[in-house]
Formats: structure tokens, C-alpha cells, sequence
């Protein structure tokens, strides 16, 4: 395969910047392109599923193409329904208590529960539309929205997971008609995953493009090598199961279950193989390999990849960075910004928008914890809840510091139960609060759905939320500068503690000693000198 | 009384080498420190480490010059005529007094700069490269948790580099208190400088 060197326009010429931009070059060149480079391209496949019997003809709905692929990948479903992607859990048991997003509160939409309908056009299956759902059945897996590389196959906003079959208006009331999906020719059009393929659900998480990870949006689709250097369409045009290794229907690496320190180094097809979803998995624990890699690879112990080579993220698109669900249903007017994210909806309330978003950081050891259906939860000193918690320390050593992106909303909550309210939001139903506009019943009917106790009262709680950062890693000529972090008035550790860091700690008196020492010696030696020149006519020595 | 060469090649070149060093470790270490921002992080880190490992070299070969030469005589403490010394400093050198302090050919220094450059080379420089290597070893010694002596350690090494840089003041101001401003200074370019008959050294001579 061949690698095109991009131009970056912002390619500075230290010995530092050029000693990485050299290794990361060579490596490049290297081990990960021979690694990568049956992966990367587009790999004949030694199925031409056009010539398919079984998929001529017409379907009148996903599940009967479901069927078809069934006829010959017959234990596709079953890994599938093994998959996070189907269960939205680490451990799909009934009472598990395993945090998925079946059962996490968050600060976007805080809940899937009694929204299935609008929440499961991101589901890779059809019609999970209550609780009554069958995660059993097995034309009830959506194959396409994985495997469709015509481009073709959307899943409507909220019909469960179904694409629409028949034309319908979206958005609502704009007039605009979505045609239905030409199911048989995106069932003949079928192959390997592309970026697109994933995107279409993880690029648009919480409601829109660009919403919810900040460094995962619909600029990855066509990423330049600025955005992203390893899905960089015009370079090395890696997808995202390069990384995310997916065996039996089963993907690698997730935000639910992170590994903060991968200590195994290059994964060895066939030799503890457990995916390369870390940057170790290819790179290594020791990648830096010349001038001062030494220094640098001491740093791998104690500080993610990520940290420094994601100084910012968002950087092509905005994200939303804020939410306040409290303005909800109090003007009728929509507003956008100047580049079209919508600042204020009447359904959903006020938004903030940023582009080029430093992460913040924090000790992290892979345990993110998170706040479930039923948690009862505490505001901190600065009265806001923290949704999820982060364990790890400076002292531990499976933890590092890591970027993330903190989302901050003000969402519903119980006062007297302390629980987050889990809303019910979507329906056609009186009590779904874009229907009425009514807290008091949305939240009762949400908390009676999930069986939770409710008093009555809601208020709105500042809360936060996070998202580890580890996607588009930068061009390393533009990785972080040292003096980033190892400064002492505006580190982007200032809040790293458990750890001395030169250049941003230092002791102040001792530093004040030190002063006084020096500028006492100073004074002295003025003061004999002065008392040497004006006695000098004395005779004798100076 | 003669001139005579008192400072070897080697000892000069070791000085002035050693002052370059030290200049440099000193501007890099501090702005390492944080104390300014210079010539950036990473240089200042790269340059700090050559320094260090090229003055660790210097006092390797230096040891070992005055190990086989015997020159390390030179740096034994006496209290012989300190009392003269430091009264000269603090009051003869205002009254147009001569230095007390006759320097001889095995005995180069004044009791007071040899109890100086004593504690300089047992005390204060163990004290910053011990620190300086604890420091740029950390890895190897903290373990995988951060440890908590590492703050004592880069307090140390910072306590060192002050004390260096008072001595470094005080030695500068020092070199030009000689019978005429600038005559040290000449002997440590020149190497030579006045030298009095040592009666023992004539004793065993004869």
C-alpha cells in the first residue's frame, strides 16, 4: 500500500517536532503498514452478493433480509445477540447490574428506558420499540445497518430500528419526504464495515452529529491526515475495526470496559491476542525511537498516549459541551449558531457548542463508574453530580492520566430519593414530555417504567459527564509541547495531583531561601567591594 | 618569591570546562524548575542531561588526576592561619593589609578556600548529582506508583543548584580580591602565579 506524506500547514521545525514527526514516519512506513495494509484496502471478497438467488427479488421489511443472509451466515445472529451492540450491556443477564447504556443515566437524553422508539434507531436491530422486546429472535438483528456499502440504508429517527418502508415526512413538519430504502439492492450490496457504517450510529450519538464524544463525528468520514493520521482518507485509511478488532461479531474496545494501561505492548496475532483496541497493540509500550525517546517513553508509564496526542478534540467540528434540559418548553422558538447547531430547541432547552476543545484530565485506571437506573446520588462541594466517577490514582499502577471530554448539563432529579429522574420523553402519549411539557408527569412515568420510587418533586441538578478522548490523534509534529504541562501557571496538569511535575511544582520556600542566599551574597560581595574601592587610596592591596 | 606555574593544563582546562557546565546546568535547571521559560522544556532537558553526564565525566577524570598526581593534598583541611585569613577578609583588605596567606607549591590554596572547595566537592556536589541521578532515574527506583520521596529528591537537587549558585556569586567576587583585580583570574588563563620558598619542601629537597 502506498502512504501519502500530507502537508500539514502547521508543521514546525524543532529537533523535537522533526525527531517525531521522523520516528512516527518510519514506524509508519514500518510495522503498522505491514500489519495493516491487508486490512486497510479493500480485500476481493470471494462472494459476489448481487449473484445471491436469494437475494433477487424485493423485501418488504429489514427482518425479511435478515432471513435471507440467514440462509447462508447461519450463526451470524446468534454472535450478534452475544454483542454489546445488541445488548447495549457488558452482561446482558435480566438483573445484571453491569452499567450498558440499556441502564446508564446520562446528561444528553439521561435514559433509554420509555424512549425506545427514538433511542433504537441507533440499535443494530428492529422494533425495540418497549421492555417487551425479544432479544432472542433472530431476524430481528439488522445486519445491513453494519453491512450496507451502497450508502443507501438509513434507519428512520424513530421507528425502533426500521428504516421506513413506506415515504414519510423528516423532520416533522418540515415538509421534507425521506423515500423508503431500496432494501433489495442495499441486500445485494453487502461487505465489510466501513468508517460510514459505524458512524452512522457512533458519529450522531445524543441526538446529532458531533453531540456526544467529541472526538467522534461525521468528519471522521473522510478524515484528513490534520484530524486523524490513521484514518486519514487520503493516507494510511485505516477503518475503525483496525483498531476495534472485531471476531465473531464481537468489536473490541469500549468506552464501558477501558483499558487505562495495556502493558501486553504489540498484540501478536495467534499470542494472547485480545484485540488491538490500545495504541500499545501497535506502537508498543517504548514507541518513541530516537533523540530523546528515553525521556518520552518514561512518560508511557504515567500519562495515556492519548494526552498528548490529542491536545485537542472537536477540532474539524463543534461538539456540544453543555446542556440545560431546565429551559425545555419555555420559548417556541428554535435558535442556531452561525455554522447551524441548533443553541436552543424548545423540546430539549439550551446547548453550547465548542470547536477545538482541550480535554481535561485525570489519574484513571479503566474503571469508569458509572450512575445506574435506582443509584441514588450525591452533589459534590460545588453542587453538581457527578454521573460518573473515575477511579485510578498516582499511586496505582495500572492507572494513567487521561483526557477527557467533561459534558455538563443541568438534568432532572428527586430531591427526596436522590435519584436522577429518568424522563419519559418520546411518545405520542400525554405523559411524554415532548408531548406536554409537563416535569412532574414525564418523570412519574419514567420512574414508574423502571420501577423506581418517585416523590413528585423534581429540580434541576448540575451534572457532569465523561468521555474518555482516544480518536483523532494528531499529526505528531503537533503533538502536546513539553511546557504544556511541565509549567507552573497554566499547566494542563494543574489539576493532576499525587505527582511532583518539574517546571509546574517547586517548593516556595524554598525557593525563597534560595533568593535570599543568592542575593545576600550578592549584597556582601557589593558591599566589601564598595568599602575596598573607597578605602583603596589607603595604599597597599585593592 | 617567583612565579611559577601553579595551575597544570589539565587543572585549567577542568575549571573552565567545569564552569561552562555549571553555567549551563544552572540556566537549564532553573528554567526546568520552572522558575523562566528560555530555550523551551525540551531543550532545557535535553541540555540539562548532556551537561550532567559530561560533568560527571569531568569529575571522574578529575579525581583521577588528583588521585595520581597527589594534587588532591592540595584540598586538606587546616585551621593553620585561618584565624589570619578570615580577619584579612573581613577587616585587613579595607587597611591596605597584605594577604596573610603565602601560597607554596604544595600547598597552592588558603585554609580557607581549601575548607571550601572541600565541602564543595564532598558535600555540595555529591548532594546535587546524587540527587540528579535519583532524579533522572526515578523510574527505576520509584516503582510503578509515584512515589512520595520524589518531591524530596527534586527538592534537594533544587536546595543544591541555590547553594551553587551562592557559592558561584561569592567565588566570582572573591577572584577579584586578589593584589590587583584581575590577577586570579590571569593565574587560571596563565596558570602562573607567585609562589613563596616552602622551608619543609627545602628541608626534604636537601
Amino acid at each position: 500500500m502506498v502512504i501519502t506524506k500530507k502537508k500539514s500547514v502547521d508543521r514546525r521545525t524543532t529537533p523535537i517536532r522533526l525527531f517525531i514527526t521522523k520516528t512516527s514516519r518510519s514506524l509508519l512506513k514500518g510495522t503498522l503498514a505491514g500489519l495493516l495494509a491487508t486490512a486497510s484496502l479493500a480485500v476481493a471478497s470471494t462472494a459476489d452478493h448481487s449473484e445471491f438467488k436469494v437475494l433477487q427479488g424485493t423485501f418488504a421489511t429489514g427482518p425479511d433480509v435478515t432471513k435471507a443472509c440467514l440462509e447462508c451466515h447461519t450463526e451470524a445472529a446468534a454472535q450478534v445477540q452475544k454483542s454489546i451492540h445488541w445488548n447495549w450491556k457488558i452482561d446482558p443477564a435480566k438483573d445484571s447490574r453491569e452499567p450498558g447504556k440499556d441502564n446508564i443515566i446520562n446528561n444528553f437524553c439521561m435514559a433509554v428506558r420509555t424512549n425506545e422508539a427514538r433511542c433504537t434507531s441507533c440499535h443494530a436491530g428492529y422494533g425495540w420499540k418497549d421492555d417487551k422486546f425479544d432479544f432472542t429472535k433472530q431476524e430481528n438483528v439488522d445486519c445491513l445497518v453494519c453491512h450496507d456499502t451502497s450508502g443507501e440504508y438509513s434507519k428512520f429517527p424513530t421507528m425502533a430500528g426500521h428504516p421506513n418502508y413506506t415515504p414519510k415526512e423528516w423532520p416533522p413538519k418540515s415538509g421534507k419526504i425521506r423515500e423508503p430504502v431500496d432494501l433489495a439492492k442495499v441486500a445485494r450490496s453487502v461487505g465489510e464495515s466501513s468508517r460510514d457504517n459505524c458512524g452512522s450510529c457512533h458519529f450522531y450519538g445524543g441526538g446529532g452529529d458531533s453531540v456526544k464524544h467529541g472526538d467522534m463525528d461525521s468528519t471522521l468520514s473522510k478524515p484528513s491526515f490534520g484530524l486523524d493520521v490513521h484514518m486519514d482518507a487520503d493516507g494510511l485509511n485505516m477503518t475503525c475495526q483496525d483498531c476495534h478488532t472485531t471476531v465473531d461479531h464481537i468489536t473490541a474496545g469500549s468506552r464501558i470496559t477501558m483499558n487505562a494501561r495495556d502493558m501486553n505492548g504489540i498484540d501478536v496475532p495467534g499470542h494472547e491476542f485480545g484485540g488491538r483496541a490500545t495504541c500499545e497493540s501497535c506502537h508498543d509500550s517504548d514507541p518513541h525511537k530516537d533523540g530523546p525517546a528515553p525521556l518520552l517513553n518514561k512518560h508511557v508509564a504515567k500519562v495515556a498516549c492519548q494526552t498528548c496526542h490529542i491536545p485537542e478534540f472537536a477540532r474539524d467540528k463543534k461538539t456540544k459541551v453543555a446542556w440545560d434540559w431546565s429551559t425545555a418548553g419555555k420559548s417556541k422558538e428554535t435558535l442556531k449558531d452561525e455554522e447551524g447547531n441548533i443553541t436552543y430547541s424548545p423540546k430539549k432547552g439550551d446547548f453550547t457548542w465548542q470547536k477545538k476543545v482541550p480535554p481535561e484530565y485525570a489519574w484513571f485506571n479503566g474503571k469508569m463508574n458509572y450512575t445506574l437506573i435506582g443509584d441514588k446520588t450525591e452533589k459534590n462541594a460545588e453542587g453538581v453530580v457527578e454521573l460518573v466517577k473515575l477511579e485510578g490514582s498516582a499511586a496505582d499502577s495500572g492507572s494513567r492520566i487521561w483526557p477527557f471530554k467533561v459534558m455538563r448539563s443541568v438534568t432532572p432529579r428527586d430531591p427526596e430519593t436522590g435519584q436522577m429522574i429518568v424522563p419519559h420523553l418520546f411518545g405520542k402519549d400525554d405523559a411524554a414530555f415532548w408531548k406536554s411539557y409537563d416535569w412532574q408527569k414525564a418523570a412519574a412515568a419514567g420512574m414508574k417504567a423502571v420501577d423506581q420510587p418517585f416523590s413528585g418533586k423534581v429540580e434541576f441538578t448540575k451534572t457532569t459527564y465523561l468521555f474518555p478522548i482516544t480518536h483523532m490523534v494528531a499529526p505528531a509534529d503537533q503533538a502536546l509541547d513539553c511546557v504544556a504541562c511541565h509549567n507552573r501557571d497554566n499547566s494542563r496538569m494543574a489539576g493532576i495531583g499525587g505527582i511532583y511535575l518539574p517546571g509546574r511544582d517547586h517548593s516556595e520556600w524554598l525557593d525563597r531561601i534560595g533568593m535570599l542566599l543568592v542575593l545576600m551574597s550578592i549584597l556582601a560581595g557589593i558591599g566589601h567591594g564598595l568599602l575596598r574601592y573607597t578605602r583603596r587610596t589607603k595604599g597597599g592591596q585593592l | 618569591m617567583r612565579q611559577e606555574l601553579i595551575f597544570t593544563r589539565f587543572e585549567r582546562f577542568w575549571h573552565w570546562a567545569q564552569m561552562l557546565i555549571i553555567f549551563a546546568l544552572l540556566l537549564t535547571g532553573f528554567e526546568i524548575h520552572g522558575s523562566y521559560q528560555l530555550v523551551g522544556f525540551n531543550k532545557a532537558v535535553m541540555v540539562h542531561n548532556i551537561c550532567a553526564w559530561s560533568l560527571l565525566t569531568l569529575w571522574v577524570l578529575a579525581i583521577f588526576w588528583s588521585a595520581t598526581t597527589g594534587q588532591w593534598k592540595h584540598y586538606l583541611p587546616t585551621s593553620n592561619q585561618m584565624g589570619d585569613v578570615i580577619r584579612f577578609y573581613l577587616f585587613g583588605i579595607f587597611n591596605g593589609e597584605h594577604h596573610p596567606y603565602r601560597r607554596k607549591r604544595w600547598a597552592k590554596h588558603n585554609p580557607l578556600q581549601r575548607l571550601t572547595y572541600l565541602l564543595l566537592k564532598l558535600v555540595l556536589m555529591p548532594m546535587i548529582w546524587g540527587s540528579g541521578l535519583f532524579y533522572m532515574f526515578y523510574s527505576v527506583w520509584m516503582g510503578q506508583g509515584a512515589h512520595p520521596a520524589l518531591p524530596w529528591v527534586a527538592n534537594i537537587h533544587v536546595a543544591g543548584a541555590w547553594l551553587m549558585l551562592t557559592f558561584l556569586v561569592a567565588h566570582v567576587y572573591i577572584i577579584t580580591t586578589g593584589p590587583t583585580v584581575g590577577e586570579h583570574m590571569m593565574s587560571l588563563l596563565t596558570g602562573y602565579g607567585e609562589v613563596y620558598d616552602d622551608e619543609d619542601e627545602k628541608k626534604l629537597e636537601n
